[in-house]
């Protein structure tokens, strides 16, 4: 079933649910392309004199405790969420399909190796084992990158393992092999782009994981660092100031929510989509 | 003579399973060579292994006058430029996610000659198909059954291989686009010096395009000769079951059916003696415990029976 990506576009664009996921997806996208153009204020420019401000024209989602501008806060730190969760996602697939073809395509001894090591990362959870490594690695936006890129790989490694054992004795590898194709062009070629279809519609289905997992690490501390805007770290202090101020809390909960709320409605959109028999498996 | 394409002794294990058993088979350059046999008995298996597709459990095979060994296997441009397959079934043999344009390119690109001559030439073998360029856009699924096939021979042949093995060539096709098929191939040989292997359980393709047979029977080959005269005069009680139980159009052609009792036995438990002793009209007691050895029935004719018919 191949299908080009303008029509799994409509079709998602076509479904009541898809069509709510692809539009926050693309305002989100958008404010994370575009955020310095979108900026009102100076995100982390300080205005003691207007702490705890209301929503108002000048403030658009008002101020937070020390008096910065909680919109640009949030603008910025939606670039941040973004940024994070493609460098994760596309960090993650690619590493992880790569270690899922070895897998299918190794001795038994290596693959087994590969498979213990995903079982040993996917016997924590995910946010569990995030903590736990940042811990140790010390708190930075790029132990975030790292840390959570690790525990998504497993993910996608066994997925890319299962499709390609399901296609390792297709006729057209042979043929290929026949006509004298090297291995890794192969993979490259003629492996990689036919077990990608279910790999895409997982990412997107991760995308909003891995956004809450960024902002549950900052939220508790061991994410990014101040002053960068992260959407937990706002949402902490919104929960710090709260009987000052409900506001920030409102606002960082509520992107939050749309955010993830978008990408989980999109990736399911996109997996029915893609491929209506994945309903049963990813459930 | 100098053989292209040899086998000596050669047996093919897949696990417990012994697919080609102790086959010894030659084909000279520009010879077209078939190969017959219910569905099961190793006839697919047996023309891979001659391009060196799987390593021999016992036995060698050679092609091209070089030893297929294990170094020879790997050596796979050197492989890809002097045999290639035909697959049975040419949808699946072909990238869904790649263009009829992309496909045909890959031969070329993988052995880095993708030139305007290597194009020139694909271009020709599309021509001499009636492969319009303009197809050449599509995916695979998208065009007919026909199309496809051609397409995939001219993927075999845009290397211009010196042994070609054909893996039922005609299966799918209807009799009017068969005859256009084996018109072709025949045309390509004569211009190409090509050497075939046709594998098939069509006879009355092998009968036309071939001149030399081997029947084969759960691994083993149990008869070998010229064409005309092996479907002349069967001596292989098997071959002469095959033979009658082919559709005949000329009625004074037609000869009595011999229909065989039983199924085609497990090839993980071959019978003892003869492997066709559980199912020959003329078994006898020595069928059942010796394995008949090849014996030369002359005019380069071999069998494997104890009681051959001619």
């Amino acid at each position: 079933m191949i299908a080009s990506a303008r029509e799994v576009l409509a079709k998602v664009w076509a479904g009541g649910t898809g069509r709510i996921g692809l539009v926050l997806v693309f305002v989100i996208l958008f404010v994370a392309a575009f955020a310095p153009w979108l900026v009102t204020h100076e995100p982390n420019k300080l205005d003691v004199l207007h702490r705890f401000a209301d929503p108002s024209f000048e403030h658009l989602m008002g101020t937070d405790q020390i008096g910065r501008d909680f919109f640009s806060r949030i603008v910025v730190g939606t670039r941040l969420a973004v940024g994070v969760a493609l460098a994760v996602i596309l960090a993650s697939l690619t590493m992880g399909t790569l270690l899922g073809i070895a897998a299918a395509y190794a001795g038994r001894q290596a693959e087994r190796v590969i498979l213990i090591l995903f079982d040993i990362i996917t016997s924590f959870p995910s946010l569990v084992l995030a903590l736990a490594m940042v811990a140790m690695l010390g708190p930075s936006l790029v132990n975030v990158v790292i840390v959570v890129t690790i525990t998504f790989i497993p993910h996608f490694g066994r997925v890319a393992r299962a499709q390609t054992l399901a296609l390792k004795s297709a006729p057209f590898l042979e043929a290929e092999r026949v006509l004298g194709a090297s291995p890794v062009r192969l993979v490259l070629v003629h492996v990689v782009p036919n077990i990608m279809g279910p790999l895409v519609v997982l990412a997107s289905m991760d995308v909003p994981v891995v956004i809450t997992i960024e902002a549950g690490l900052s939220f508790l501390g061991v994410g990014v660092r101040p002053p960068l805007a992260s959407w937990g770290t706002l949402l902490y202090d919104g929960y710090q100031h709260l009987s000052q101020s409900v506001w920030p809390v409102i606002f960082a909960g509520l992107t939050l929510s749309a955010a993830t709320l978008g990408f989980t409605l999109f990736g399911e959109a996109l997996r029915d989509a893609v491929d209506p028999k994945l309903r049963s498996r990813a459930a | 003579m100098t053989m292209l394409a040899e086998a000596r002794n050669l047996s093919i294990d897949f696990g417990p399973l012994r697919a080609v058993s102790d086959v010894s088979i030659a084909i000279a350059a520009g010879e077209t060579v078939g190969l017959v046999g219910e569905s099961g008995s190793g006839k697919t298996t047996l023309g891979k292994a001659l391009i060196g597709l799987y390593p021999p459990a016992t036995g060698e095979v050679a092609l091209a006058g070089r030893s297929l060994d294990r170094a020879a296997r790997r050596d796979r441009l050197w492989r890809g430029r002097t045999a290639q397959l035909m697959f049975q079934d040419p949808l699946s043999s072909l990238s869904p996610r790649l263009t009829l344009r992309s496909l045909l390119a890959e031969p070329g690109r993988i052995h880095g000659l993708e030139t305007k001559a290597y194009w020139a030439r694909v271009k020709h073998l599309l021509a001499a198909m009636a492969i319009p360029e303009s197809l050449l856009g599509k995916y695979p699924h998208q065009v007919s059954g026909g199309q496809v096939r051609r397409v995939a021979i001219a993927r075999a042949l845009a290397l211009e291989p010196r042994f070609v093995v054909a893996d039922e060539p005609t299966a799918g096709l209807d009799v009017s686009v068969q005859g256009d098929l084996l018109n072709l191939l025949a045309e390509l040989q004569s211009r190409l010096g090509l050497t075939y292997l046709v594998v098939s359980h069509n006879l009355n393709v092998v009968r036309k395009i071939t001149g030399r047979v081997a029947v084969m029977y759960l691994g083993e080959i149990v008869e070998e000769g010229p064409t005309r005269a092996l479907f002349a005069r069967p001596a292989h009680p098997y071959t002469a079951a095959l033979l009658s139980a082919n559709p005949q159009v000329d009625p004074g052609r037609r000869r009595e059916k011999i229909v065989l009792e039983g199924e085609i036995p497990s090839p993980l438990k071959p019978p003892s003696g003869c492997r066709f002793h559980t199912r020959c009209p003329k078994a006898e007691a020595r069928c059942r415990a010796e394995h008949p050895e090849a014996t030369d029935l002359g005019e380069g004719r071999r069998v494997r029976c104890h009681f051959p018919l001619a």
